[in-house]
């Protein structure tokens, strides 16, 4: 180890490396000279350094005191603002804390510990006598096995092998522990809570809505009747979860075979995204558009839903509805088709 | 290790060495590592950085542990913050509250816990530019830039799997995405969904099973990748800037014991400092704003982690329909109609799986165009490799393009302007930026090194005008020092190498297909000056160089 290197060509054969035997290039001058700091030459500067790296390990001390201070003589906080301004100083403290032992290392290393630089050679990763050893060793432990020699154990055990871990896949078959075969499993996605006379309720209170209270302009947020009793109430709110919304008839496109779906221009569509699931919360009603906060799919209500800008490739899937003896809005049967983000095997 | 040693121990120091030594051979690791140079950088603090932040993450993570309960029960909230007191939510939820306002300093433990998790991967994200721009990735540490890679993926998964732990309403929301995206893979997707969440989404298990991946195998795997890393770094010894004094064969720097173990020591408290410092002053992840998961509302302007925004806009950006085209494709096959969601297959896939292929095989693309199999201990700088600065380029490019998609709708809200003209513009640069990225920043590699090249030729601006007594200004040049020039001649001259016959004579079209990329990549470079250039300058201008560095009474013009 020396304080300087002169970069000296030495190739050990075994390795080519960058840099060397390049002709016409400049000679490498080697390391700089040495500069000496402040601290070095001069006592003061050398005394004062040290008081400094003293003092910001004493601010490291105070700042756990601090600490300490902040987590007794604030107490439990009653209020947010309170735990806003205890977590601000638990903060602080153990900043002041960590910082003074950081710093003050830093410069301690940096103006009194030793910086001269020391160049040390690098070593071939392995020799080539190494490798050529371990080639050998390996070939004789093959060689001693002999499953060169004998296929059958070689194959028999290929195949051992490759069954073996098999059964560990198929033990995450009960990650699913609803006991429904797999297209049980995937027709579950056929279908949601809204049935025949299902009523439309608020979400999330509950109340029934009633056709004369859904005015031109209004959108509710709908949830079918009985929700809150049912079994998986976030599994089928997930999928239930429904916008309703009216609309002036005469500007409505509607296509053959939903003609009685809507009451009066009241429309029902699934609040899930035909994107990847996200509810579809925002309604525009100067341009009857229907918007999905997570990535903008924007669906026209005057066209059925249908996707006019984003990533959705399908429109929102409507719920058939009309209006009961009582004058409440129900559900005329379940969603035509399932609804959310596709899948596979949705077709 | 002989038990029955000469040596007796006369310092405490020694006493205790001895005890070490004669059990586990401590000495050698002293020997070893006591007096081991690294080189010293500040650019060589990213890793650092990341590594520190993973201990403030351990730390942390073990702190909220100790009052998390990872359930998906439902309970009636009655903790101290009164806005949600009475409402019903899932004992993550509630536990998460708690922490947050019932445990005393738990929610300055959140918040170090979420921001060092923002940092760890913002910090290794940055520590792999590094390397990249640099070429530190090149035999012989491909395999440790790959380790490299695969703990990127691993720090995204620990900070998604620990993001949706809380069960707020705008993590749900994020679970839901992930679910709407599993679902639209082919063939398995619908049941690899179903087993996550344990039927139909959200049901009462995805807390609890992404609590046991973020705790337990994730960092796991991440600490074990670390171990490798470091050990690999130990192999192959840190690489260096190139610089006078500093060669291929040797390491310039500070020893372990005591510079740069106290300096390195020294940043990890640095960095929980600022990491303290940042939690203390700035909220984030307020989960008490959004309530408790429930699939119906969702707030505007929602935003995952920085990390995987760059997944969520590549699902913005991509169109759902073109005109009444769906993307959303209906395939027909013997047994029936299946769908194939290629408007969600192909963002969430494609962007990422082309970024990361290119990222991990990148150092034997590069070796391969360049026909360089010799072991790389100099770095480069930036602007002496431009096309790998160009790629690079290109790369960060098309990431920040997607990461920004994330943001479309705060951007429109922010500068009043239309959602979906940001969307078509985004489009646009998606697909034009990294091009115009790969161009512009090759340009200006090609012409910083014009600029050393003029700076070695002429010397240093020194910033005095003088006038000639007939009249005509100039400023007055100096030239280098000799540790100056070197550091500005001493690079890698790459030059197209033209496809090359094989043994039999015959160019294969692989073999010619790497000649074009090496055409395209190295046509245009600047080559280092050589003394025999210097010397034919000087001697054009009448002068020596001795002359120009001895006195201020010559002065080289222009």
């Amino acid at each position: 180890m020396g304080d300087h290197s002169h970069g000296s060509p030495d190739d050990s054969g075994t390795v080519a490396k960058a840099g060397t035997g390049t002709l016409e290039k400049f000679q490498d001058p080697g390391l700089p000279p040495h500069r000496k700091r402040l601290a070095d030459t001069d006592p003061h500067a050398e005394k004062r350094a040290e008081r400094q790296v003293a003092l910001l390990f004493i601010i490291s001390i105070i700042g756990t005191l601090s600490f300490f201070i902040a987590y007794f003589v604030l107490g439990r906080p009653e209020n947010i603002s309170e735990i806003r301004v205890q977590n601000a100083m638990l903060g602080l403290g153990t900043t002041f804390a960590m910082l003074g032992i950081g710093i003050g290392i830093v410069h301690w290393a940096k103006t009194l510990m030793p910086d001269h630089e020391i160049s040390e050679m690098r070593h071939e990763i392995t020799t080539e006598a190494d490798r050529k050893d371990a080639e050998e060793i390996i070939n004789q432990v093959i060689e001693e096995t002999g499953i060169k020699r004998r296929p059958l154990i070689r194959n028999t055990l290929i195949g051992a092998i490759a069954l073996a871990p098999i059964p560990a896949i198929f033990m995450f078959r009960d990650l699913d522990r609803s006991g429904k075969n797999a297209g049980e499993m995937i027709e579950q996605f056929r279908h949601t809570m809204w049935d025949k006379d299902v009523r439309l309720t608020r979400d999330p209170s509950g109340t029934p809505i009633k056709a004369a209270d859904v005015q031109i302009g209004s959108a509710f947020h709908v949830i079918p009747e009985g929700l809150d009793e049912a079994e998986d109430m976030l599994n089928e709110k997930a999928k239930a979860v429904v916008l309703l919304m009216r609309l002036d008839p005469s500007k409505m496109q509607v296509s053959a075979g939903r003609e009685d779906w809507h009451v009066d221009g009241i429309v029902a569509y699934s609040k899930i995204c035909t994107h990847v699931g996200c509810p579809v919360a925002l309604y525009e009603q100067q341009t009857h558009h229907l918007l999905c906060p997570c990535h903008q799919s924007t669906f026209d209500l005057t066209q059925e839903c249908k996707v006019i800008f984003g990533p959705a490739g399908r429109p929102l899937p409507q719920l058939p509805i009309t209006v009961d003896s009582n004058g409440f809005l129900v559900a005329q049967s379940d969603f035509q088709e399932p609804v959310g983000p596709s899948y596979w095997e949705r077709g | 290790m002989s038990t029955t040693t000469e040596y007796t121990p006369k310092t405490s120091t020694g006493r205790i060495a001895n005890f070490v030594d004669q059990r586990v051979g401590g000495s050698i690791i002293v020997k070893e590592f006591g007096r081991k140079i690294f080189p010293d950088h500040w650019s060589f603090m990213f890793g650092e950085v990341a590594l520190y932040t993973f201990v403030l993450l351990l730390i942390s993570g073990t702190f909220l542990t100790f009052f998390f309960d990872p359930s998906m029960a439902h309970v009636i909230y009655n903790g101290s913050y009164n806005p949600l007191k009475g409402i019903g939510m899932s004992a993550a939820y509630s536990s998460s509250l708690d922490i947050s306002f019932d445990v005393r300093g738990g929610l300055f433990m959140r918040q170090v816990h979420h921001w060092s998790a923002i940092l760890f991967v913002a910090a290794v994200s940055v520590h792999m530019l590094r390397v990249f721009f640099t070429g530190a990735f090149r035999k012989p540490r491909e395999l440790n830039w790959v380790v490299g890679g695969v703990l990127l993926i691993l720090a995204m998964a620990a900070g998604f799997t620990g993001y949706s732990l809380p069960d707020d309403l705008l993590s749900g929301n994020g679970l839901r995405i992930i679910d709407g995206v599993m679902k639209s893979i082919p063939l398995v997707g619908t049941y690899l969904s179903l087993f996550l969440f344990g039927g139909e989404f959200p049901g009462t298990v995805i807390i609890p099973r992404l609590y046991s991946l973020h705790i337990m195998i994730v960092p796991a795997i991440i600490l074990l990748m670390v171990a490798l890393h470091l050990f690999m770094v130990v192999v192959h010894k840190h690489t260096q800037y190139p610089g006078p004094g500093r060669t291929n064969d040797n390491v310039v720097g500070f020893p372990v014991g005591p510079v740069y173990a106290a300096k390195a020591g020294g940043f990890f408290f640095i960095v929980f400092g600022i990491v303290a410092a940042i939690s203390g002053l700035l909220t984030i992840n307020p989960i008490w704003n959004y309530g408790p998961y429930d699939p119906s509302p969702v707030s505007a302007g929602t935003q995952p982690d920085w990390y995987i925004g760059f997944v969520d806009g590549a699902l913005r950006l991509m169109p759902g329909m073109l005109g009444n085209f769906s993307f959303e494709w209906l395939v027909p096959l013997p047994w029936g109609t299946n769908t194939l969601t290629l408007n969600v297959l192909l963002p969430a896939l494609v962007p990422a799986g082309i970024m990361f292929t290119i990222m991990f095989t990148w150092p034997w693309i590069e070796s391969w165009i360049t026909k360089d199999k010799r072991e790389h201990h100099l770095l480069d700088r930036p602007r002496n490799a431009p096309f790998r600065t160009g790629m690079g380029v290109a790369g960060v490019v098309s990431y920040c393009v997607m990461w920004a998609a994330a943001s479309s709708d705060l951007i429109a809200t922010h500068f009043h302007v239309s959602l979906n003209d940001v969307t078509y513009w985004l489009r646009v640069l998606f697909v034009l930026g990294p091009i115009l990225g790969f161009i512009v920043a090759r340009r200006i590699a090609l012409s910083l090194q014009r600029k050393d090249r003029e700076i070695v030729l002429h010397g240093r601006e020194t910033g005095i005008i003088e006038m000639t007594p007939e009249g005509t200004f100039s400023e007055r040049h100096e030239a280098l020092d000799a540790y100056k020039l070197h550091t500005l001649v001493n690079y890698e001259d790459r030059k197209v190498i033209p496809a090359q016959p094989n043994a039999a004579g015959h160019v294969s079209r692989s073999e010619k297909r790497r000649g074009a990329l090496s055409k395209f990549f190295f046509e245009d470079r600047v080559a280092p000056v050589t003394p025999s250039e210097l010397a034919a300058l000087h001697a054009e201008h009448g002068h020596g160089p001795a002359e120009i560095e001895g006195s201020s009474t010559e002065s080289i013009e222009k």
